[in-house]
């Protein structure tokens, strides 16, 4: 309660800006403790759609890092999403791993594999990237077919993984300890998203989105941040990735089709590009609107959950973000 | 040597539907500056009709215009109605509202005629030419995708309301002030990259079956084909789709670690290394941005 109090006292302080601050953290916190509270009176299948929910949110905030922050595209983020759910399953199964240790490894990982292709995407803008990107998610599942790394991938069939349990005999069953584990991978790498957007590096990377020739006539070295962003977008995306394939426990390269980089660049959208907690809205529409599409419809979900998907850029084409932040200017009157 | 000149006719074969799918692909391009990720799916419903019409005993010459037509102007609706409210939206709404698109026509295509894969006869016949080295159909796929592209070669160098659409693309406000009807035109496009898919639809089908999934690959080597020949240029999206056929058939045969399952990831090289190298591609036009 101290840091909360001290934060009371700085906005108090910092006067004109009071209402904001006041507001954002209150809300921040109040998301916090419904997300601890919710496991203790949900379902176990509800708990594991939320963990999914929050695993997709850190995938999300990977790929605004990219295009809210950095301007760039990639339609073809499911491409990284699977390399970091493979490295996770590969160090349990071959080397007998502690899933804590698959974390860093896949980012890691994730980080170089996405800097070595943010290199020739530096010579495509717009469009042009959206389609390599495309065929870089269209390809993905082949990629994890081909023959020479059966061994390893485990082909067509894939690599099925133990569900850990909660350590140090906390009292919480496996969905519970898992939803609680992603939860905290989340707020740390919401914490680090949102201190990179405020630093120099932040700067550089939305200078660039702004206007590239100025951001390069200030001295900003555009090749190397543009790399940089795709690069850590990538790294968000695997930890993501590398977490999926500890909850579902099973990864086979279909589990990678196109359609998994389709959800998660709608996922930004609905949530609202440049805006971080969207996230957590374009998440929740990826994992919960299918399902609602396939209640309206059992044979035509796909065709709904289309509908709604052009419905929703035509009501709120900002996303989530976007309506809030008008919604906020209402209230305050402006 | 007589593997090869197999290789090359089945390349080129191949070659033709990538062909048509990057045509269609270039003609949206020049019309409104966008990559459709949905233009697959357009034309596999088109392709659908088609089939549907066939299955009613309609014979076929009166099915392919026929299909032509409710593609043209499935094409113009779909403009008026999902595209129009968006056509001052960001570049990434575009490709959500394609996405949209995408799910729908799948969607519903799988509805009505289910996702079990169904044979569609050529519209040239069985039989085989060469001593059996390529098809009747291959041929007619050949011949036909050139005879669009000299179609479109004349209508956009030649004809008022060619030169009218390709101005209205390059330069929306400048044409509107002379006196163009923009809207009318970027319409226009899409009932035409309609027609043009259902037309690579029914020549595709009798060679790939139809299902509504079949075009995603399809379509990415349409891309990679029309990369290839450059985005501005509809003859090199043709040569680029031929080009991309006989590089898959050629690559698929003779290095050994691709055989088979690495043919998709082909047109994921062929377009990073293209937009790379020379994103214009070969026949393209570079584009100057003013600063």
């Amino acid at each position: 309660m101290s840091t909360n109090s001290f934060a009371e006292t700085r906005d108090a302080a910092s006067g004109q800006t009071e209402g904001i601050w006041s507001i954002g953290r209150l809300v921040t916190l109040a998301v916090l403790l419904i997300a601890i509270a919710i496991p203790f009176v949900a379902k176990n299948f509800l708990i594991f759609q939320l963990t999914l929910m929050i695993i997709y949110a850190i995938a999300i905030i990977g790929l605004n890092l990219l295009t809210g922050i950095n301007g760039q595209f990639s339609l073809g983020h499911g491409a990284f999403y699977a390399v970091g759910a493979y490295t996770a399953a590969i160090m349990i199964d071959q080397f007998g791993a502690s899933y804590l240790w698959t974390l860093p490894v896949a980012g890691i990982l994730c980080f170089i594999t996405g800097f070595l292709f943010g290199l020739p995407a530096l010579r495509l803008e717009g469009i042009y990237l959206a389609l390599a990107t495309f065929a870089l998610a269209v390809v993905t599942p082949q990629l994890f077919k081909l023959s020479p790394f059966e061994h390893w991938t485990g082909g067509i069939m894939g690599i099925v993984i133990g569900k850990p349990t909660a350590p140090l005999g906390l009292p919480l069953n496996d969905d519970q300890w898992l939803y609680f584990f992603s939860l905290f991978v989340a707020v740390i790498a919401y914490v680090c998203a949102k201190n990179l957007i405020g630093s120099r590096t932040g700067r550089a990377l939305m200078a660039i989105r702004d206007n590239p020739i100025a951001a390069r006539s200030m001295g900003i070295n555009t090749a190397l941040y543009k790399s940089l962003a795709f690069g850590l977008s990538a790294l968000y995306t695997g930890v993501a990735g590398a977490l999926g394939a500890i909850v579902i426990q099973f990864i086979n390269p279909d589990s990678f089709h196109f359609a998994l980089s389709v959800a998660l660049l709608v996922g930004l959208v609905v949530g609202g590009v440049g805006w971080l907690p969207g996230a957590i809205f374009g998440a929740a529409f990826i994992v919960f609107v299918p399902n609602i599409a396939e209640e309206i419809s059992k044979g035509l979900s796909g065709a709904a959950y289309g509908v709604m998907l052009i419905a929703l850029m035509l009501v709120m084409p900002t996303g989530a973000g976007g309506l809030i932040r008008s919604g906020l200017r209402y209230l305050r009157g402006k | 040597m007589e593997l090869l000149i197999q290789q090359a006719i089945t390349g080129i074969a191949t070659g033709g539907i990538y062909a048509c799918m990057a045509l269609a692909v270039v003609m949206i391009f020049q019309a409104i500056h966008h990559l459709n990720f949905a233009q697959g799916e357009m034309a596999m419903f088109s392709t659908f009709i088609a089939w549907q019409l066939l299955q009613w005993g309609v014979p076929y010459w009166v099915v392919i215009p026929a299909t032509i037509v409710i593609a043209f102007f499935g094409g113009v609706v779909i403009e008026r109605v999902v595209m129009r409210p968006f056509s001052k939206a960001p570049v990434l709404s575009h490709i959500v509202v394609f996405i949209g698109l995408f799910a729908i026509i799948n969607s519903t295509a799988g509805f009505i005629w289910e996702f079990t894969i169904k044979p569609l006869a050529s519209p040239f016949g069985e039989g085989s030419q060469l001593g059996g080295l390529i098809s009747n159909h291959q041929i007619g796929m050949i011949l036909v995708t050139l005879l669009v592209l000299v179609f479109l070669f004349v209508f956009f160098r030649y004809t008022r309301v060619g030169l009218k659409m390709r101005a209205a693309a390059e330069n929306p406000e400048s044409a509107r002030l002379v006196g163009i009807p923009v809207s009318r035109m970027v319409s226009l496009g899409w009932g035409m990259a309609a027609a043009i898919g259902a037309i690579a639809g029914i020549l595709i089908a009798p060679i790939v079956f139809l299902e509504p999934n079949m075009m995603l690959s399809i379509l990415l080597y349409g891309f990679a084909g029309a990369v290839l020949g450059g985005l501005t240029s509809p003859p090199g999206a043709v040569i680029g789709g031929f080009a991309v056929g006989l590089i898959e058939t050629m690559a698929g045969t003779y290095i050994p670690v691709i055989g088979g399952e690495l043919k998709l990831p082909i047109a994921l090289v062929l377009i990073v290394g293209v937009l790379t190298f020379k994103p214009t591609g070969l026949f393209g036009r570079t584009i100057v941005q003013r600063v």
